[in-house]
């Protein structure tokens, strides 16, 4: 028996959804009295992976094969599969991002062994195993129980949370039938920015149609520059082509659950926050003190944007100066 | 090319969620169901748009009750040609809907599956990875463009920390986000037709049961705001250091 997590390899690095992975991996190995084990698919560094063991993991396999460097959720599921028998794992640890999100739906089809998809917190395995997640758009959970022998989770990043606890992990050579794709990758784009893709980020500083145009977002970046946060926005903003596409959180964009959402200049219509209500502090800029955002806020500032953001950056600044 | 558009039915965005026989069931009273926003804006009108450059056809395939048939006739009045609904229980899992629809994609030998990325009521993005793994095919999955030449499609699509552009021959499997197509509204003439247009309706088959909901629950209620003047931002910043221990 193990529990087997999947680490997330992007440009032979490990993401931080992976390292989230192997803490919640192992705090479950913990609760049945088994071991965590990871699994990296792909072109990587043997040290790197070893480092995991500080997450809590005592063992990581390693499919190096560098066919495994495009991602086809069909070759990554056989591959799975094959190794997640191999190491008799009883439970699988999916993060639910895009990679995560169609390998592990093929793998509970192929091995016929349960799903519970947008898990935010550890099972309940007193009596089986129930899985809290998330649904209708974050606006309440549900209990899933897996009713199969294998139980795959699939883990909401952000959700658990990286926790150290030290230690180490041996790193082995594992191999697997590689079957060709039946999807041809012509062209790869990665951004390499600074800040974390949103749905990762633990800070995110957001804005919408109060902020008029597009032309007035250097001082909403300066913000998230202060506090190395990461750039979200409302939909109509994405839709007017004000922000970039990939921006725009809520119901029908990304669902993100940060540390600290700021929001400024939205209003906070119920599909905006589905997609944000989830966050675990939440501060509202409007100057409208109507605006339904503070029903929904932790902290709020009643006032101009244009006055107050700029401040409120001076402030962080001078906060981190001192730090 | 034969399309199948899997839709699903969703409460309406601003509804308010509440469960009843001790918070093991939706309360469905009062509820208007949509079309998932996915399904209809961006796989099935995209369906839609190469059907009408390249011919062929747009059949809309739903599990569910007979309740649901008044919502599947606005897919038909956007432009499905015809739809099918596998009369299926809520008691169906994932796996049981995706093994149905999977069942009725093999039988009807369509080329290409479109899905949305996700349901907004369950948020699993569950069904297009287990119907493509039960039909053995490729799933290209958040895809923000597809365009066809005869056989073969040229796909954007997200991926971790970026884009990618892909090729692949039908019959895959694919799964449709933003920026694949406009939203359309259904016209006068369109509604008129989805009237007369066939709506079969087929039995659900038995499958494994992998997961059960056994409970649902609402998020504790937020405290109220705590409101910090405009002319004193430096307390919001000592608030998130010292008490949310956010920065
Ligand atoms: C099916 C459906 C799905 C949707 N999905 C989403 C989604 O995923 N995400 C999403 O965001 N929306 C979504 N929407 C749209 C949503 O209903 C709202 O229309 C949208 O969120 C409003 O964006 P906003 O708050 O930026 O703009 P507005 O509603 O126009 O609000 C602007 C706010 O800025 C404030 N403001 C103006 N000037 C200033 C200033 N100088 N300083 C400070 N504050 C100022 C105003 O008081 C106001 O509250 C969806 C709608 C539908 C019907
Ligand atoms: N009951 C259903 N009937 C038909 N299609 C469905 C059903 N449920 C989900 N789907 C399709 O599967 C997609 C993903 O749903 P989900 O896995 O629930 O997030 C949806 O966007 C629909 O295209």
């Amino acid at each position: 028996m193990s529990v087997l997590f999947l680490i997330d390899v992007v440009k032979g690095q490990v993401k931080k959804d992976g390292l989230e992975a192997a803490s919640y991996a192992a705090a479950i190995a913990n609760q049945l009295g088994t071991e965590a084990v990871g699994l990296a698919l792909g072109t990587i560094n043997d040290s790197q992976l070893a480092e995991l063991g500080e997450y809590g993991a005592k063992k990581v396999l390693h499919v190096a094969d560098a066919a495994l460097d495009n991602f086809d959720s069909g070759v990554y599921t056989s591959v799975v599969a094959e190794v997640a028998k191999s190491a008799g794992a009883s439970v699988i640890v999916i993060s639910q991002n895009s990679t995560g999100k169609a390998v592990a739906p093929r793998l509970s089809a192929r091995l016929q062994a349960g799903l519970v998809s947008g898990a935010v917190a550890l099972p309940d395995t007193s009596n089986g195993f129930v899985v809290k997640k998330t649904a209708f758009s974050g606006k309440a959970f549900a209990y899933v129980k897996v009713e199969t022998d294998v139980k795959i989770v699939g883990l909401v990043p952000n959700a658990f949370g990286v926790v150290k606890t030290g230690g180490s992990a041996s790193v082995e050579a594992a191999s697997a039938n590689i079957p060709s794709s039946g999807v041809k990758v012509l062209e790869v784009s990665r951004a390499v920015g600074d800040t974390l893709p949103l749905p990762e980020a633990e800070l995110v500083v957001s804005a919408g149609r109060g902020m008029k145009g597009p032309e007035n977002w250097g001082i909403i970046e300066d913000l998230a520059k202060s506090l190395g946060a990461t750039t979200a926005c409302s939909r109509p903003v994405a839709d007017i082509g004000w922000r970039p596409h990939h921006e725009h959180v809520g119901q029908t964009g990304v669902a993100i659950r940060p540390n600290l959402y700021i929001a400024i200049g939205i209003s906070g219509a119920i599909q905006h926050l589905a997609g944000v209500n989830q966050s675990k502090v939440i501060v509202v800029i409007n100057k409208d003190p109507e605006a339904p955002f503070f029903k929904a806020a932790d902290y709020g500032i009643i006032g101009d944007a244009f006055e107050v953001v700029p401040k409120l950056t001076e402030a962080i600044k001078k906060f981190k100066a001192a730090q | 090319m034969k399309f199948l558009v899997c839709i699903s039915l969703v409460p309406d965005t601003t509804t308010k969620i509440s469960f009843v026989d001790n918070d093991t069931k939706f309360n469905n009273d009062k509820v208007q169901w949509i079309l998932n926003p996915y399904d209809e804006w961006y796989a099935l009108v995209r369906a839609l748009e190469l059907k009408e450059a390249n011919g062929g056809t747009v059949t809309v395939v739903n599990v569910g009750p007979a309740a649901n048939d008044q919502v599947i006739r606005k897919a038909l009045a956007i432009g499905a040609d015809d739809a099918i609904r596998i009369d299926g229980s809520d008691d169906l899992d994932s796996y049981g809907i995706a093994a149905n629809i999977a069942a009725v994609a093999k039988e009807g030998a369509y080329d290409l599956v479109l899905l949305g990325k996700e349901t907004i009521s369950y948020n699993g993005s569950n069904i297009g990875g287990m119907v493509a793994e039960i039909l053995g095919q490729p799933f290209i999955s958040y895809a923000t463009s597809l365009d066809l030449n005869g056989n073969t499609a040229k796909i954007s699509r997200e991926i971790e920390g970026g884009k990618e552009i892909v090729e692949a021959n039908a019959p895959f499997v694919l799964s449709a986000a933003k920026g694949m197509a406009e939203q359309r509204i259904p016209n006068m003439k369109g509604i008129m037709q989805a009237k007369t247009k066939p709506l079969k309706v087929v039995p659900a088959t038995a499958t494994p049961t992998l997961t059960s909901t056994v409970k649902y629950e609402l998020p504790p209620a937020k405290a109220a705001v705590k409101l910090i003047s405009p002319d004193n931002v430096e307390e919001l910043v000592t608030l998130l250091h010292n008490e949310a221990k956010v920065i």
